[in-house]
């Protein structure tokens, strides 16, 4: 398959997190964009991995080439989780003061 | 064709149509689910490549337990439908344009980049993806990165209890 495809498929995704940040006003559903962002990137940094795997793995199948990718992975989806629960808790309490969770009543910073 | 490129194609339709909807769907909880669906699809994307480790992590993590907590917040708050007034289709249309012309320009920057044309990537086979050599780099090369996310989950924990209970 080549790297294009995959390419071409997480620029979709990431396009389609973007769209959703800019487009809807549910403070949770723009979120779920941001976590939409995260995982088409998650998907492309497997993909190069296993690009970069598969162009040694005719001379040496065993090798390790390309793990950093997949470790990078791991740990995006652990400050994925760590930041969902901080996420989470300040959209509770925003909600908590306001009754709503529209992004647009979060103007007081503004004077 | 064979059966790689068929599943290939099917994952990918599977996961951007879910993805739209996300997007066009009113009701949030509707919104949770097919990100969900979109999370399956992507699991199905590692399982393709030989990554299933993180196939059953993302199931795990992701699925089950982001998007519960996703829904046990929008539950919590009983947000039936939206609330968003009608009058921001012009908002909506900048928003598209915006985001399309963004996905244009990165498309036609990888378009002409030649060290990617002809590259492949390795399916179904190679052992990376395993939990054997990843848990060895994972605790060999990557063993304070790991301990330092240990400490960034409790400082996490902390926080959201101290900003969920004022």
């Amino acid at each position: 398959m080549p790297i294009l495809n995959y390419i071409y498929l997480c620029l979709t995704l990431f396009s389609i997190g973007v769209i959703g940040v800019l487009v809807r006003r549910n403070a949770i559903i723009v979120f779920m964009c941001i976590e939409l962002m995260l995982n088409a990137v998650n998907l492309l940094l497997v993909a190069f991995s296993k690009m970069y795997n598969g162009a040694t793995f005719a001379n040496a199948p065993t090798s390790t080439i390309g793990i950093d990718a997949q470790i990078f992975v791991f740990f995006i989806m652990v400050v994925a989780a760590a930041e969902v629960s901080v996420g989470l808790a300040i959209i509770v309490m925003m909600y908590r003061n306001t009754h709503s969770v529209d992004i647009n009543f979060l103007n007081r910073l503004k004077n | 064709m064979n059966t790689l490129e068929i599943l290939f194609y099917a994952l990918s339709a599977f996961a951007i149509v879910s993805a739209v909807m996300v997007l066009i769907s009113k009701n949030p909880i509707h919104s949770v689910l097919w990100l969900i669906l979109v999370f399956f699809a992507i699991s199905g994307h590692y399982i393709l490549l030989n990554a299933q480790f993180l196939a059953i992590v993302n199931i795990i993590v992701y699925a089950g337990a982001i998007m519960v907590l996703f829904l046990f917040v929008i539950m919590l708050m009983n947000v039936k439908k939206d609330q968003e007034p009608k009058k921001q289709h012009l908002v909506k249309f900048i928003g598209v344009i915006a985001g399309g012309s963004f996905l244009t320009l990165l498309i036609a920057l990888v378009k002409q980049t030649s060290q990617l044309q002809g590259k492949t990537v390795l399916l179904k086979e190679g052992t990376i993806g395993l939990i054997h050599p990843l848990g060895k780099a994972l605790f060999s090369d990557y063993v304070v990165p790991f301990e330092i996310s240990s400490v960034l989950f409790l400082s996490a924990m902390v926080g959201a209890v101290i900003i969920g209970k004022k």
